[in-house]
């Protein structure tokens, strides 16, 4: 790893390098009201001044809808058309909070845990992140008490802290950062010695992850589950705009003799989820579906994968209709 | 609110209710609260910050149960439970309502009359955010309206919290879910988003009583509550019904009268 300094006239000029060399760059862009990640041009389309996207940007390596094949029967033979890696394009996500680029290695535990997915795989292989230090937190945010943290490196491949000229300390990563950064080599310069930490917001922890955990060792048939899901609606909002969640649904889009094999995004919270044909339902209540999306990230993904499945991001907190916070109640269990 | 809080407490201690239904303050703003106790009444909130639409969990059986319960409401949760009594979807003697007008005077409600008498006093009126947008499209052409439409449901990752939030939302199977036939797309894509959204619409017309609850809840931010409010306030007059305040003769599209002035019907 290597930390530079770039000057505000540098970081443009880098920039248009970036759009010159006709990567697809992915940046918060304020619209409607919200802000949230679209394909950009030109650093004036990124927006400042906000905490969080509402969604996260995990749609780059895990799109909401996907065509995993598409096949046709002619004469009685079918052709099919497997999905093809190198149609994903060369990919810059710009301005990703810590707390989304550490999401990346949460989602990839999920999707190459047995077999490897190529589809993901795909989009990530083809993925810079350029992260950017967060300067603002709000009380949503909570990325310190899951192993995270507003400077956190993990999942990025570089990352910017912005500095009051305009500027910024330039952390370079990974090597897949330096071939990023070397699209405007001169633009890099060396580190002034800026203090990062006097950049970041100061987010002490809220509780302690190693206190939930032994927590929810226990909590499987608690009570815990039902008192705080009682208001819970049960629609999809916390998990799709989630860094980590990953589960999905298969569709069939068929046409006469011809279709295609859709992924597209799914939601433990939905009762639908885990129905069988039988009509038995084994997470019947909300209640064991809200456990479930709280066992999921704070004790089977660390006990299974290693690694927990939540990056302190807020957002669910932020999305949810009926103020299902999650900082709340994970402390509250912590508490217990 | 104290009346409320009172009031609450003494149904729960002499056993009238075992379940109060009510607004407790949130992280943000107040949020929905299951009281089940006369201790926990305190806890309860009654004001103009209160705007989830309560009755949204008074058909959730696990919830509710067989026990009598009773429910805080504003005047749009009012609304919507007029319209579930017109669906035969709740019992007269199993909730009691507790609401307050904005002098503050505690009303107890116990019946369809007694809630359609409360809520004819309170006129149905646009805010100023549908009023904001609902003029801005109403000047649209067709296409202008299509397109500002298409904008805004391809933003739908298809959560459905919209569904979740509904009170008039009950079915244990949604048309979206059905699949054979397969009647809506279920992923997300701008023009599978709108089957799924006219779909809804059109489940909902001359049944939405315009609480704004599914626009409330959208998290990507879609003012969909406005296409179901404005097909209400269209369709309201033309077949003799005041905007927001369900009757007993039933939806309008699902029922019918042999004095119908359109031929077609007869």
């Amino acid at each position: 790893m290597e930390t530079k300094y770039i000057s505000k006239e540098g970081l443009g000029r880098w920039f248009d390098a970036i759009v010159a060399s006709e990567k697809r760059i992915y940046a918060p862009v304020k619209s409607r009201g919200q802000v949230d990640f679209k394909q950009v041009k030109s650093l004036s389309e990124v927006a400042d001044e906000y905490i969080q996207t509402t969604q996260s940007i995990k749609a780059a390596v895990f799109p909401k809808a996907e065509i995993l094949f598409s096949y046709e029967k002619v004469n009685g033979k079918v052709n099919l058309t497997d999905f093809d890696p190198n149609s994903v394009p060369e990919t810059v996500l710009w301005k990703v909070h810590p707390c989304d680029a550490a999401g990346f290695r949460p989602l990839s535990a999920i999707f190459n845990w047995d077999s490897a997915d190529k589809l993901h795989n795909a989009h990530l292989s083809r993925t810079t992140i350029v992260s950017y230090g967060c300067a603002i937190a709000d009380e949503s945010c909570f990325c310190t008490s899951v192993n995270g943290g507003p400077g956190n490196l993990n999942g990025s491949d570089l990352q910017l802290t912005m500095l009051p000229d305009g500027g910024a300390i330039a952390e370079i990563i990974t090597a897949r950062g330096e071939t990023l950064a070397s699209l405007c080599p001169d633009a890099f310069v060396a580190d002034r010695g800026d203090d990062k930490s006097a950049h970041l917001v100061d987010l002490p922890a809220r509780f302690s992850l190693e206190e939930v955990q032994s927590k929810l060792n226990k909590a499987f048939d608690s009570s815990v589950w039902k008192q705080q899901s009682e208001r819970c609606l049960g629609c999809g909002a916390c998990a799709f705009v989630c860094p980590t969640c990953a589960c999905f649904d298969i569709q069939e889009d068929v046409h006469g003799s011809k279709g295609r094999r859709i992924r597209c995004w799914d939601a433990c919270g939905f009762s639908l989820f885990t129905l069988h044909t039988s009509g038995h339902n084994p997470r019947e209540h909300q209640s064991q579906r809200w456990r479930q999306r709280i066992l999921h990230k704070f004790s089977y993904m660390p006990e299974r994968l290693n690694v927990v499945g939540c990056t302190g991001c807020g957002r669910c907190s932020r999305a949810c209709p009926v103020d299902m916070n999650i900082l709340e109640h994970i402390t509250s269990i912590a508490e217990q | 609110m104290e009346k409320l809080r009172e009031r609450a407490a003494a149904l729960l201690a002499d056993g009238t209710v075992s379940l109060v239904i009510g607004f407790e303050e949130g992280t943000k703003r107040p949020r929905p609260f299951f009281c089940r106790t006369s201790d926990q009444a305190s806890k309860l909130i009654f004001d103009s910050r209160c705007f989830h639409n309560l009755a949204v969990y008074v058909t959730k059986k696990e919830l509710v149960g067989k026990e009598p319960f009773a429910v805080t409401a504003p005047i749009a949760t009012l609304r919507s439970i007029l319209q579930l009594y017109v669906e035969n979807q709740l019992k007269e003697e199993q909730m009691l309502i507790l609401t307050a007008d904005p002098a503050g005077e505690l009303f107890e409600l116990r019946s369809f009359d007694e809630i359609s008498a409360y809520v004819a006093n309170f006129e149905l009126k646009r805010g100023e955010r549908e009023e904001e947008i609902l003029h801005k499209i109403e000047g649209m052409t067709r296409e202008e309206r299509w397109q500002f439409w298409l904008n805004e449901m391809s933003q739908c990752f298809k959560c459905y919290a919209c569904r979740s939030a509904c009170p008039l939302c009950y079915c244990t199977k949604c048309v979206v879910e059905v699949n054979r036939p397969q009647w809506i797309h279920p992923w997300p894509a701008p023009l599978a988003n709108m089957e799924w959204h006219i779909n809804r619409a059109m489940h909902m017309v001359g049944r939405c009583t315009a609480c704004g609850a599914c626009g409330e809840a959208c998290p990507v931010g879609i003012p969909i509550d406005l296409i179901t409010r404005k097909m209400m306030e269209d369709l309201a007059p033309e077949f003799g019904y005041i905007p927001g305040l369900p009757a007993r003769q039933g939806n309008a599209l699902s029922s019918w009268r042999l004095d119908d002035r359109e031929q077609f019907i007869r």
